[in-house]
């Protein structure tokens, strides 16, 4: 069954749709179980939730303290190109806006892996906007050929691909992929891609299954909160997750929180996310995914990303650049968003150890590289 | 107490083994085994960084250690034998631990995926320590498939349960000639000591110590308790018993036994 027949069967729809109950449910009793309902998930969302953070936030940091230790891994984007044929109206890199096109020379991702691979990054995340034309998954094949020779561990987060497509990067040496469906009320969906090939709700939402399928080790997903209420949108990316856990035991499922931030064309968050809703959504995920992997991205300020790293997160990017070229090339491009957190790998590492944490460089390394 | 045992003709002086995941700092691993007194170290391959100066653990291990790369990561036999033959070729000796687990819910190995690397990599001479959910047909093919010890868990990895399967671990013991050493779920020393005291040959322990608020001290009290539930095993044990012992025992007339 796909994500889309799950999430469209009646009992799901009965808890997805439910009139919660008005008297308080017992946040303190849930919090001692063991394995939670989709419906003790849904009750973490809620405001009254949020008069418990504190209780949850010590039962979701004993949680990942004793599935993740106390480590962190560190990543990085990497944008080979920013031609997009979508008009997503939240994205920098939209179709109709008219900015500086550019797409990456396999010589240039060369440069820009070797200023990468200094800071002692081993997991890279690469990124395109979507066009077959400009950055098909032939050339995306020839970068990564390029990187695989700089770090241990190749993440994609471009266009959704079909199975087989997605078995052929995986072949190259892709072992992750971050796809999120950014918004999962259809409705939402709908009206903020109004053209493009991603106005196909359901491909992108079956995206993560298809690379299941063909075999990928890691999958990370996420809604762009801001989009539309983040509580439904919450709660339905935990039942993604979880359904993906479910459907593929063998896979390490991660959870994104990625707050929209200012961008080129200047969309405002309609449902503005506050840091104590942010806090919310991840122990919430921590309580119903236990060995779920929780991702941070430079979109957050240094104040949120310090105090986050006992709560429940265990990957975050470091040292980013959202333009295309920006590691090796100083060129003054349009990025697809603004990050906040501005501080060098150098910094981070450092804040992560000052906090009592291990920041972790490596944790995987592809196992047709090193006997080839 | 002098009380060593084998594992493929080496002499393990330590019934203590660790895990050296998790850790806040590389710096605390040293100081860890040196205060438990562990002899045998696991690592996990893939989070080992050959490249980078400071971040390649294994430049923390003392050198007196015996080395166990594991093969944390495999979804199945095939990927686990990469991985081992990859922790040879990079120099990390001949051990390897198998860790085969194609369940990220409960990271509970694969007992049948881990029997065929097993029975690989004993052919291409490793020494190998697989991994297992405690079963006694299984472990009889892990000793055919030439094992060199086998390592049922006490509970899943990193719960911090106990000896939960204590009743399977011990018909293990009983029954298999290899050296059995309980691996995952052991929370507090005093677990480690039960797992000793009903015989195995040693214990493997790593979430309990390395996310203790002090985990020097965390390790050495694992070591002690080891130390502790070994002496117990080996002086026999109390039988417990579920009755009290009447003093005037029922068949004490029989004493006066008469043959008519």
């Amino acid at each position: 069954m796909s994500f889309n027949d799950y999430l469209n069967q009646n009992d799901i729809q009965a808890v997805l749709n439910r009139e919660l109950p008005s008297e308080p449910d017992p946040i303190l009793m849930i919090l001692e179980k063991q394995e939670l309902t989709t419906a003790d998930f849904q009750t973490f969302l809620t405001p009254r939730a949020a008069n418990y953070l504190e209780q949850m936030a010590r039962r979701a940091g004993d949680l990942t303290l004793r599935h993740f230790g106390r480590t962190i891994l560190l990543y990085a984007p990497l944008y080979l190109s920013n031609y997009c044929v979508n008009h997503c109206i939240y994205c920098g890199f939209s179709a109709n806006h008219t900015i500086a096109r550019n797409r990456l020379t396999p010589d240039e991702v060369d440069q820009e892996a070797e200023s990468l691979a200094k800071t002692g990054l081993k997991h890279i995340l690469i990124l395109t906007g979507e066009s077959r034309h400009h950055s098909p998954v032939s050339y995306i094949k020839e970068c990564v050929q390029v990187l695989k020779s700089y770090f241990a561990s190749i993440s994609i987060e471009i266009y959704p691909l079909n199975t087989e497509e997605y078995h052929e990067l995986i072949t190259a040496g892709v072992d992750g992929i971050t796809i999120y469906q950014e918004v999962y009320d259809e409705a939402v969906y709908r009206e903020l891609h109004p053209r493009g090939p991603k106005r196909d709700f359901r491909f992108r939402l079956e995206a993560p299954e298809r690379a299941g399928s063909a075999g990928i080790r890691t999958i990370n997903i996420g809604a762009l909160l801001g989009l539309a209420d983040w509580r439904r949108e919450a709660f339905i990316t935990g039942l993604h997750a979880r359904y993906l856990q479910n459907r593929f035991p063998e896979i390490e499922i991660s959870l994104s929180v990625p707050r929209i931030r200012p961008q080129y064309g200047g969309y405002q968050p309609r449902f503005p996310v506050a840091d104590s809703d942010l806090v919310q959504i991840i122990l919430a995920f921590r309580l119903f995914m236990p060995r779920a992997g929780i991702t941070i991205s430079t979109r957050e300020s240094q104040y949120v990303r310090d105090n986050l790293i006992r709560l429940g997160i265990t990957k975050m990017s470091a040292g980013s650049s959202t333009r295309v070229g920006g590691y090796a090339f100083n060129k003054n491009e349009t990025g697809q968003f603004e990050i906040s957190d501005a501080r060098s790998i150098a910094e981070i590492r450092q804040v992560i150890t000052a906090s009592g944490y291990k920041p972790i460089f490596k944790d995987w390394h592809s196992l047709e590289a090193h006997l080839s | 107490m002098n009380d060593s045992f084998l594992i493929a003709g080496t002499q393990v002086k330590s019934r203590l083994f660790l895990g050296t995941g998790k850790f806040a700092a590389y710096d605390l691993i040293p100081q860890v085994i040196r205060e438990s007194g562990a002899q045998v170290v696991t690592v996990a391959l893939r989070r080992v960084d050959f490249d980078t100066p400071g971040e390649n653990m294994l430049e923390f291990l003392p050198p007196d250690v015996i080395l166990m790369p594991n093969t944390s990561g495999a979804r199945n036999a095939e990927e686990a034998v990469r991985i081992a033959r990859i922790a040879r070729q990079s120099g990390c000796g001949n051990w390897v631990k198998i860790e085969v687990i194609p369940d990220q819910k409960y990271l509970l190995p694969d007992n049948f995926e881990t029997i065929a690397a097993t029975k690989i990599l004993a052919k291409e001479g490793f020494t190998v320590l697989p991994y297992m959910t405690p079963d006694l047909i299984a472990a009889k093919r892990l000793v055919d498939a030439g094992a060199a010890a086998v390592m049922p868990l006490g509970a899943p990895i990193g719960t911090n349960r106990g000896l939960k399967t204590k009743e399977l671990v011990q018909i293990i013991i009983s029954e298999i000639q290899l050296p059995v050493i309980v691996d995952a779920g052991i929370g507090k020393p005093s677990e480690a000591a039960e797992a000793m005291e009903i015989g195995a040959a040693a214990v493997l322990v790593n979430t309990a110590v390395a996310t203790s608020q002090d985990p020097v001290v965390m390790a050495k009290a694992f070591g002690l308790a080891v130390i502790s539930g070994r002496m117990a095993y080996l002086s026999g044990l109390g039988r417990p018993r579920q009755y009290a012992e009447a003093s005037s025992p029922l068949t004490g007339f029989l004493r006066n036994d008469v043959i008519l």
